[in-house]
């Protein structure tokens, strides 16, 4: 008998070991809403980039929960992740969610909007803008590099535009800015009631910063700004919430080296495969995913870097 | 109880060692027997580490995959053909040192992932062979050019940029031509490439040959290197397969 609970515990946690977390098909992100201040909430994702076993739970979400309703900033990579969130939003508070805050236009940030189509949904033009160009595309692709987890995710574009400035919603006096760099459009939201900054993806802590739409001179003006603001804590994109600004410093010495490596190399009239083949520095390499993006980065940017080096030839 | 251990491990590697010793594709890739006559004939391809070909492990923008080919220390180079196993178009490109080192370096439109290959020819008749696999999520070769989205892209056809980096040891050059390389694949817009290539100094010798397939990046760039300083009035020749021609002086 006793053989035969070892033998049943072995298969099962073969199959497990086989078939990963979602044999079980339960497809739980186990999302669970850290509490920052008395009303306000992040989940945090994981340090990673998408994958079958994560399910696209890479990115910080976040709610605040207003006299009002409950406001909401990113809806996460997919309707599951989305679903899940609004789920864990109401075990905290019978509240209804009454706002939605796309930060930007990457997938991991609103694919979720599906589990809230009936809330109004705002973001900036730039970002409404790429949703729709994109949306379908970035579908795609999060359901080819996270399988099922994606499932039934479709695009739902933000359909109301906000500009920068204050948004008092419930007690709590919002200011949104609009900024850009990492995306053609990057919004970042202070609550002035609270203290709390969400810099969305302008700030990377301890991941490395992405680039696929990044205009660096205009990310670092972003930066410059971010720095500038009376914050008690600020939520980064990705990595965890700190109460300094050595998040914000770090992602910028890292797009300082990125700027400075491409351009250096550029110069030198260097191929991409061979800066592809540079180290990353020693106080960069602890940081999560920096080989994979610095390979990413080379392939959005080192183009631009070089066509400025090349002259038009004579006949 | 070690024995035991060897004769297990011993188990395991026992297909990896008859691969190996049957002369097979070291990439493992599933086309290479099939595709083999078809790039050397009935050439015999030797796997040869002094072919090195360089690359991302991840084609993070399919329309534009770096790639370097290199070749140290393998005298009397004939040609080298560049090809990508699982592509829908599987020839690269081909080129001639003569005169150039025998390296170069451009970018490739990739449709999924894919071994990336130089064979070497050498004067013996051998192929030396070396590679990388480049995953790639696709959509390089079926998508149309970004330039046909610009209607004055016909204004810039076939104009060159260049720069030289040079010292006495070693001199690099690097162009740029604007072509929109289309592959036929893209519908309704039939293939569109440049198909010959050839850098002369200024007395017409021939330092370096190109045959250019399909696959090449649109607005190609390429990399070439030379012993010492470039040869003086360096002039980059060719035509598409249009039969537009290209001449630009590319060096002093």
């Amino acid at each position: 008998m006793k053989l035969r609970a070892i033998f049943l515990l072995l298969v099962s946690w073969l199959a497990s070991w086989l078939f990963g977390a979602a044999w079980a098909g339960d497809f739980d992100y186990h999302l669970d809403p850290y509490r920052l201040t008395e009303d306000t909430y992040v989940f945090i994702g994981k340090a990673e980039d998408f994958t079958r076993q994560n399910g696209g739970n890479i990115v910080n979400t976040a709610f605040i929960v207003t006299a009002d309703g409950v406001v909401v900033i990113d809806t996460g990579s997919t309707r599951r992740y989305g679903e899940q969130m609004r789920e864990a939003i109401a075990g905290v508070t019978p509240k209804p969610v009454t706002h939605v805050f796309n930060t930007h236009d990457h997938p991991d940030h609103f694919l979720g909007n599906q589990a809230f189509k009936d809330v109004p949904i705002y973001a900036l033009p730039e970002t409404i803008a790429g949703e729709q160009a994109m949306g379908n595309a970035f579908a795609d692709n999060v359901y080819r590099l996270a399988g099922d987890w994606a499932e039934g995710t479709e695009p739902v574009p933000a359909k109301h535009a906000v500009k920068a400035g204050h948004m008092p919603i419930g007690g709590h006096d919002l200011e949104i800015f609009a900024w850009g760099g990492h995306t053609a459009g990057d919004m970042a939201i202070f609550d002035h009631t609270t203290g709390v900054l969400f810099a969305a993806d302008l700030v990377f802590y301890n991941r490395a910063a992405t680039t696929p739409h990044a205009v660096l001179a205009n990310w670092f003006a972003s930066l410059d700004r971010i720095q500038k603001i009376p914050f008690k804590v600020m939520v980064p994109g990705h990595g965890l919430p700190v109460m300094d600004a050595r998040a914000i410093e770090q992602t910028r010495s890292y797009l300082h080296w990125l700027d400075r490596t491409l351009r250096e190399a550029a110069k030198n009239g260097a191929e991409m495969t061979e800066v592809l083949a540079q180290p990353i520095p020693p106080e960069f390499s602890g940081i999560a995913l920096v080989a994979s993006e610095y390979a990413r980065s080379i392939a959005h940017l080192y183009r631009s870097y070089e066509a400025q080096t090349l002259l038009p030839a004579g006949h | 109880m070690r024995r035991i251990h060897r004769l297990v491990l011993g188990l395991f590697l026992l297909p990896a060692l008859a691969l190996a010793e049957a002369g097979d594709d070291p990439l493992g890739s599933p086309a290479w027997l099939d595709l083999k006559p078809y790039f050397v004939g009935n050439g015999r391809v030797v796997f040869d580490d002094r072919v090195k070909v360089s690359g991302p492990r991840f084609a993070e923008d399919s329309m534009n995959v770096p790639v370097g080919v290199r070749i140290e220390n393998l005298p009397g180079i004939e040609r080298v053909l560049v090809v990508a196993d699982l592509n829908p178009i599987t020839k690269i490109l081909e080129f001639s040192p003569r005169g150039a080192l025998p390296a170069l370096y451009f970018r490739i439109k990739l449709q999924q992932a894919t071994p990336v290959r130089a064979l070497v020819l050498t004067k013996d008749g051998v192929w030396h062979a070396d590679g990388i696999w480049i995953d790639a999520t696709g959509g390089g070769c079926t998508a149309p050019s970004t330039g046909r989205g610009d209607p004055n892209w016909t204004r810039t056809l076939g104009s060159v940029q260049s720069q030289v980096w040079e010292n006495d040891q070693q001199s690099r050059l690097k162009l740029k031509i604007m072509h929109p390389m289309d592959t036929g694949l893209a519908a309704g817009i039939p293939a569109f490439y440049i198909e010959q290539l050839a850098l002369r100094d200024e007395t017409g010798r021939e330092w370096m040959r190109l045959k250019v397939y399909e696959p090449v990046s649109e607005n190609p760039v390429f990399s070439f290197d030379f012993p010492g300083r470039t040869p003086p009035g360096l002039t980059l020749v060719g035509h598409d397969n249009n039969g537009n021609t290209i001449n630009a002086k590319v060096a002093k």
